[in-house]
Parts: structure tokens; C-alpha cells; sequence
């Protein structure tokens, strides 16, 4: 039971009860679809970018505790970061729960810690990481969008 | 033996020595005993099928088929006593009707592109239903992309039933075959496949029959249902991965074209042309797995021992208490309620995710699958992305449905 505890804390219950930023938001610059084929779950993404900063982030769809905790805690963690920010702090959250890592003194790194506990359950993992995926694709879409005008 | 006379009359299962006989049982996860509950995605091993696959390669392995010498003798003449086996198993009436193959998987691949090949053309319909594991969907998708035909599905109700009379109208004069589970993987339901057969023979139309769920719980009896194929895997059945068996009826056997071509499955080959085996040895080329199918038959052995009568019965004791304890739970959503089922039970627990259930229930050493269960058309038919499932087998006890129920109770503390 302690293990799961180290899983599911408070702050994971409570996101994944009460997901924040969620729903379509009037105004948005970029979207994508991500899809879990592993358990059918599915979430969508919505990016608000105002020269190459994210100012919003919401999401919308249907998953586990832990998939809809991570991708609530995301839409607060990254709004107000720059593109090339949004993308370290992807790749840092990847790196955090699937090995052990040490990134004290990371601010945001440390709001997504509670998250870490997946990295003991490899089928959890990409619950953890759908959310992340599929705004790294919005993203993505709209900078190639961006290019091709 | 002895005793099977007196079985006969009242069939019961001594559960406590069926669980004597399969070693994983015995083991721990997370500290806790083992509770497993997944025997519907793939049943553990009793001693018989290790010791089985393990004397083969110990001290009767060769590779079978034209060997001159004594252990490819030996290791043909298993491998050939299992077809008997299988032909008695399921009662076709010729061995050469019975073809080994990987898998149900690789049954309905090899009908679908050999028969499904050489008898479909646009426009023709293949019938399914909203029942299927995608192993009966996709591959007909498949031959349907590549001959024009189109694959239509039966629709089930609200409670995952088979609708017969649905399945009827769906009969049309462009109906080419009917590919029908004998029971729902992810939600139980029994397929009537005997009336379903009937059915569809009145029309001229030949029938599948996926039997994985199907053959695991009941006597099958391929004459009486008179279905044209039946296919089911090793795996469920208390036996090795990678073998499983398509039955055909001879003469749509006999007109199918290979699959694969290689060795074992010709009679002469010159590099001009060649010429095919004979039934069943056409449709299995290369070298099989010849282990895997003396486990099969090993499995055979062992679940034919036990009777049909006994286990059925041990199941259905388990499937009624677990329903009725599922039931005395108000935050419990069952997923199927047909009137015929596999002892199969699918459910939704209130404001948690199937994932989360499976992760919890996991800590407490018991093992159920959760998710979509390789049959998402019928998920999006419940609109739901997925079900905690837990399927009962032979093994099983009504202190692990306890012990599921406790489970349950863990998971709606942590979420509380």
C-alpha cells in the first residue's frame, strides 16, 4: 500500500479528479490528438503561442489518474515558457519518469516530481507521457505550419 | 481414472489438486499469493504440459518428417498422435481435416487469405459482429481491401447480447461467409454458433467459428455444430505459446490454395513447378512447432481428464458468485450482462480508471487485464475505452473472487 501511495499521491488524486485548464478554450493557435493504444484512452491538446511563448494550454479527453493528473500539472507547468523552454522541460519530464535523475533546484521539475513514481511501473510510463507527446506535436505543427507561409 | 464413472454422475473439480498441478500458482507478487484472473488472455501451465515440452527437447527431439533415424521417428509419430488428439478433442471427422498452426490469430489470417482469396470478389460481404477480437476483424479487413469485398458487423444491444434476428437480416444474397466468435473475449457473451451455422448452411454460406473462449470452457463438438472452420490457440487452453489448430472441413480444405510455400508442404518441386502435399501437411510449411504441439496435446490430455462436464460447472459456480458479489457492489458497473457467457466478468468501477484498478489490484498480487481487450469496436459500442476484466479458470476459487471483491475495497480507499 506505501507503494502505491508513492504513485498515487494527494496532488495526483486531486489533479486527475479535478483536472485543471480542461476544455476547449475559445482562442488557440495549435491542437493535436494523442492516443494510447495501449488502454484507448485519448487526449487532446489545445496551444496558445504568442511569439514562441505559450501562453495557454489546455486539454480535453478521457483517461487514468495518472494520464490526466500529468497532463493537468503540464498545462501549469508550461504556460509562460518559451517554445525551446517547453521542449527541454519535455525532454527533462522524460528523462524523470523513466530513470533516476537528479534535477534539484528545478522548479518545475519539482512540481512534476510526484509523477516520478511511474518509472516503477514500465506499463504506466506512457499514461504519464501522453499528454506530453501530443503538445510536443502541437507545437511542432504549428512551427512547420509556420514555415510553410 | 477410477473415479471418472462416479464424476460422471455429479461432475465436480477437486480444485485444491488442480491447483497442485500448475507451479506458478504457488508463487508470490508483491509479497502477496498469486490471484490470477487472466486465464482468458492466456492460461498458465500445469506440470504435464512443461514436463511435455521439456521431455521433447530432453529426449525426443528431431526435426519430424523424413527422418530415417529413431528420435525423428519418435518425434513425428507425437507430433502426428497430438492431430489425432485434436481430431478426438473436437470430433472432426478426419485428422486431415486438422492443421496446426501459430495461433486463432494465424488461423483466421490463413483462411481469410486462402479461402477469402479464391472465393471473394467486389461487392461481396463478409458478416461479423460488434463482438469480435480484432484477430476476427482485421484479417478480414485485409482480404476485403484487397478483393473489393466489404466486411459487415452485427450489431449487439445493451447488454453485449448476440441479436439473432439482426444477425438474420444481416444474412444477404451477397453474404460470403459468416466469421463469428463462440464467445465474447472481453465480455463473455456465448455465441448460439450451432443456430448460427444452421442459419447461414440455409443460405449456402460457410461459417468460422473463433473458438479461443469457446473451447476453453465447453466440449466442442465441430460435426454436431457443422461449422466449416473452427479455430482456437494452445495457449488459453493450458498450453504452449505459438501453437494453435484450424479445423476445416475437408472439401473446403481440400479446394483452398496454400498459404505458405517451403518445405513440408509439397510433393514434388522442380524449379519450373510445383506440386502440393496432401491435406493437412499443405497448409504447414516449414518446419512446425514441434514441441509446442506435443505440449499441445499434453493439455489435451489434461483438460480431457477433467472432463468438460466438471469444468463447466467449477466455472459457472465461480462466474455466478462473482456476479452476485460484483453486484452487492454499488460503485461496480458491469460491462455485459448476456444470458449465456464464458466465465468472463467485465466492469467499470465509479470515478476510477480500469487502469488504475489494474495497477492497485496488482500490489495485491492479483492479476486482471484492463483496457479495450483487443476488441475496441465493441468498447466504442459501450462508448468506454476500456473494462477491468477478470475471467475464471479451472484453478480458480471462490476465496480469489473474495480476494478480488477486497481488492476492490483497496482501490476505493486509495481513491477516496
Amino acid at each position: 500500500m506505501n507503494d502505491l501511495r508513492e504513485l498515487y499521491q494527494e496532488i495526483i488524486l486531486d489533479h486527475g479528479k479535478n483536472p485543471r485548464n480542461f476544455g476547449k478554450p475559445e482562442h488557440f493557435t495549435a491542437e493535436a490528438d494523442g492516443y494510447n493504444p495501449l488502454c484507448g484512452d485519448k487526449v487532446h491538446v489545445y496551444v496558445t503561442l504568442k511569439d514562441g511563448v505559450v501562453t495557454d494550454v489546455h486539454f480535453e479527453g478521457r483517461g487514468c489518474a495518472i494520464s490526466m493528473a500529468s497532463a493537468s500539472l503540464m498545462t501549469e507547468v508550461l504556460t509562460g515558457k518559451t517554445e525551446q523552454e517547453a521542449y527541454d522541460l519535455f525532454e527533462k519530464f522524460h528523462e524523470l519518469v523513466t530513470h533516476e535523475t537528479d534535477f534539484q533546484g528545478d522548479e518545475d521539475i519539482d512540481r512534476l516530481v510526484v509523477l516520478s513514481g511511474v518509472r516503477q511501473y514500465p506499463s504506466r510510463v506512457k499514461c504519464a507521457t501522453l499528454a506530453w507527446h501530443t503538445l510536443n506535436n502541437a507545437i511542432e505543427g504549428e512551427a512547420e505550419t509556420a514555415k510553410t507561409e | 481414472m477410477a473415479s471418472a464413472a462416479l464424476q460422471q454422475a455429479a461432475p465436480t473439480l477437486d480444485v485444491a489438486r488442480v491447483r497442485a498441478d500448475f507451479p506458478i500458482l504457488g508463487t508470490e507478487v508483491h509479497g502477496k499469493p498469486l490471484v490470477f484472473l487472466d486465464s482468458a488472455a492466456s492460461a498458465q501451465k500445469p506440470q504435464a504440459v512443461i514436463d511435455a515440452v521439456r521431455h521433447c527437447y530432453e529426449a525426443e527431439y528431431a526435426n519430424i518428417h523424413r527422418g530415417v533415424y529413431y528420435l525423428s521417428e519418435t518425434a513425428t509419430r507425437h507430433y502426428e498422435d497430438t492431430r489425432e488428439k485434436v481430431r478426438a478433442f473436437i470430433n472432426a471427422k478426419n485428422t486431415r481435416e486438422i492443421v496446426f498452426v501459430r495461433g486463432a490469430t494465424e488461423a483466421i489470417n490463413l483462411v481469410a487469405q486462402s479461402w477469402g482469396g479464391a472465393n471473394l470478389s467486389a461487392g461481396d460481404e463478409i458478416l461479423i459482429t460488434e463482438l469480435e477480437h480484432h484477430s476476427n476483424i482485421v484479417p478480414w479487413q485485409m482480404i476485403a481491401e484487397r478483393t473489393g469485398a466489404v466486411v459487415r458487423a452485427v450489431p449487439t444491444d445493451e447488454a453485449g447480447e448476440f441479436l439473432f434476428d439482426a444477425f438474420e437480416k444481416a444474412l444477404t444474397t451477397r453474404t460470403k461467409i459468416v466469421a463469428v466468435t463462440h464467445a465474447s473475449n472481453a465480455v463473455g457473451t456465448v455465441v448460439p454458433v450451432k443456430d448460427v451455422v444452421a442459419a447461414a448452411h440455409a443460405r449456402g454460406i460457410p461459417v468460422l467459428v473463433d473458438g479461443c473462449q469457446g473451447i476453453v470452457h465447453r466440449g466442442v463438438d465441430v460435426q454436431d455444430l457443422d461449422c466449416d472452420f473452427y479455430v482456437f490457440s494452445g495457449h488459453k487452453l493450458y498450453g504452449p505459446t505459438g501453437i494453435g489448430v484450424l479445423y476445416g472441413k475437408r472439401a473446403l480444405l481440400e479446394a483452398m490454395p496454400p498459404y505458405q510455400g517451403g518445405g513440408d508442404m509439397i510433393e514434388t518441386v522442380t524449379l519450373e513447378k510445383t506440386t502440393f502435399a496432401a491435406l493437412p501437411h499443405k497448409f504447414e510449411a516449414g518446419t512446425p512447432n514441434i514441441a509446442g504441439t506435443v505440449g499441445l496435446g499434453a493439455a489435451i490430455d489434461y483438460v480431457g481428464a477433467l472432463g468438460h462436464d466438471a469444468i463447466a460447472a467449477h466455472e459457472a459456480d465461480l462466474l455466478g458468485y462473482a456476479l452476485e458479489r460484483l453486484r452487492g457492489l454499488n460503485d461496480i458497473r458491469l460491462i455485459g450482462t448476456a444470458r449465456d457467457r464464458a466465465s468472463i466478468v467485465s466492469f467499470l468501477t465509479d470515478g476510477v480508471h480500469p487502469h488504475d484498478v489494474g495497477t492497485i489490484l496488482d500490489q495485491e498480487g492479483i492479476a486482471v487485464r484492463v483496457g479495450h481487450h483487443c476488441a475496441q469496436p465493441l468498447m466504442d459500442h459501450f462508448d468506454i475505452a476500456g473494462t477491468v476484466r477478470a475471467s475464471f479458470a479451472i484453478y480458480n476459487t471462490r476465496a480469489e473472487v473474495d480476494a478480488l471483491i477486497d481488492g476492490l475495497d483497496a482501490v476505493r480507499k486509495l481513491f477516496a
